[in-house]
């Protein structure tokens, strides 16, 4: 072998092994995108209908007392909502933070009937009822949760998915 | 008279008709160029889950309380971000990614007529 042939060889080779392993690096890479969330402020305007009181509220006004507010999107055919229920309602003694529940997508009987079975965490129960508010969330589906700086107006921490004890510690932590 | 009101009734019907076909165009073009961030590889217009539903029904909501296209996109990025749009702007850190395919086609080019004209230059 020349001396010629032998660098193409080995540069060969080495380009060979690079990029098997960026490749083996890239296959389990997870590559779902998440948009980021955290320190977006909320919009000015955002009235939906309360499913207890049947009137329309202004999320506004809701936010204004305490420090946090904590929405949850949730929706009576969730299965991973009633998973996820206790550990909102363990949060419903805290008097220090608001609770939102925003009802998605759901049909407000069965709604109703989740909330008798399983208790109310929540001290409003907005309907999103085309999933238009979620978006102005800027939220992913049901479950989730965003914990709300008030004060700011500003989404100080997003969950997708349902709340488990880990997650829940962590928004006692951040509440505090 | 009465011809003329039935052609003036069908005249407005059909451009109502119209007015509406030209916007669920509009629709199907904006939800063509927005990825679903929830089904990701299908675009809001392929996707039948509940976020692209939503986000559906937001843009027909939008275009007719007169929003532009520009104005729905840039809702939409502000909520979730860049890469909600298939077809990413022409901005400072995309610059590179536009101009790439440029380069590397003036750069191919190059180098075709080099190699041609060496040959050439050969032959004779």
């Amino acid at each position: 072998m020349s001396k010629k042939n032998k660098i193409y060889f080995i540069l060969i080779i080495f380009i060979s092994i690079v990029v098997f392993f960026s490749l083996l690096i890239g296959l389990n890479k997870e590559n779902t995108y998440y948009p980021n969330a955290k320190n977006r402020l909320l919009d000015k305007e955002i009235i939906a209908k309360d499913l207890l009181l049947n009137k329309k509220v202004n999320f506004e006004n809701i936010i204004k007392s305490n420090n946090y507010t904590i929405i949850n999107i949730w929706s009576s055919w969730c299965v991973p909502c009633r998973s996820e229920h206790k550990f909102l309602m363990s949060l419903s003694d805290n008097t220090k933070i608001n609770i939102i529940g925003l009802n998605y997508k759901d049909n407000e009987n069965n709604a109703q009937n989740f909330l008798n079975e399983l208790g109310n965490p929540f001290d409003f129960v907005l309907v999103d009822e085309d999933g238009l508010i979620s978006i102005d969330l800027g939220a992913y589906g049901v479950p989730e949760t965003f914990i709300i700086n008030n004060q700011e107006k500003l989404i100080v921490k997003r969950y997708i998915g349902p709340i488990d004890k880990q997650i829940l510690d962590e928004i006692k932590k951040i509440v505090k | 008279m009465k011809k003329i009101l039935t052609l003036l009734l069908l005249f407005f019907c059909t451009t109502s008709f119209l007015s509406a076909e030209e916007n669920s165009d509009v629709i199907n073009k904006i939800s063509k160029n927005l990825r679903c961030v929830v089904c990701q590889g299908q675009s809001i217009y392929d996707s039948q889950s509940d976020f692209a539903l939503s986000v559906k029904i937001l843009i027909k909501k939008k275009l007719e309380e007169g929003h532009s296209e520009k104005k729905i996109y840039d809702y939409l990025k502000a909520k979730y971000g860049e890469w909600i749009v298939y077809e990413p702007e022409l901005k400072k850190n995309t610059y590179l990614l536009w101009i790439l395919p440029l380069i590397l086609f003036v750069f191919g080019g190059l180098l075709i007529i080099k190699k041609a004209y060496i040959k050439d230059g050969k032959n004779k």
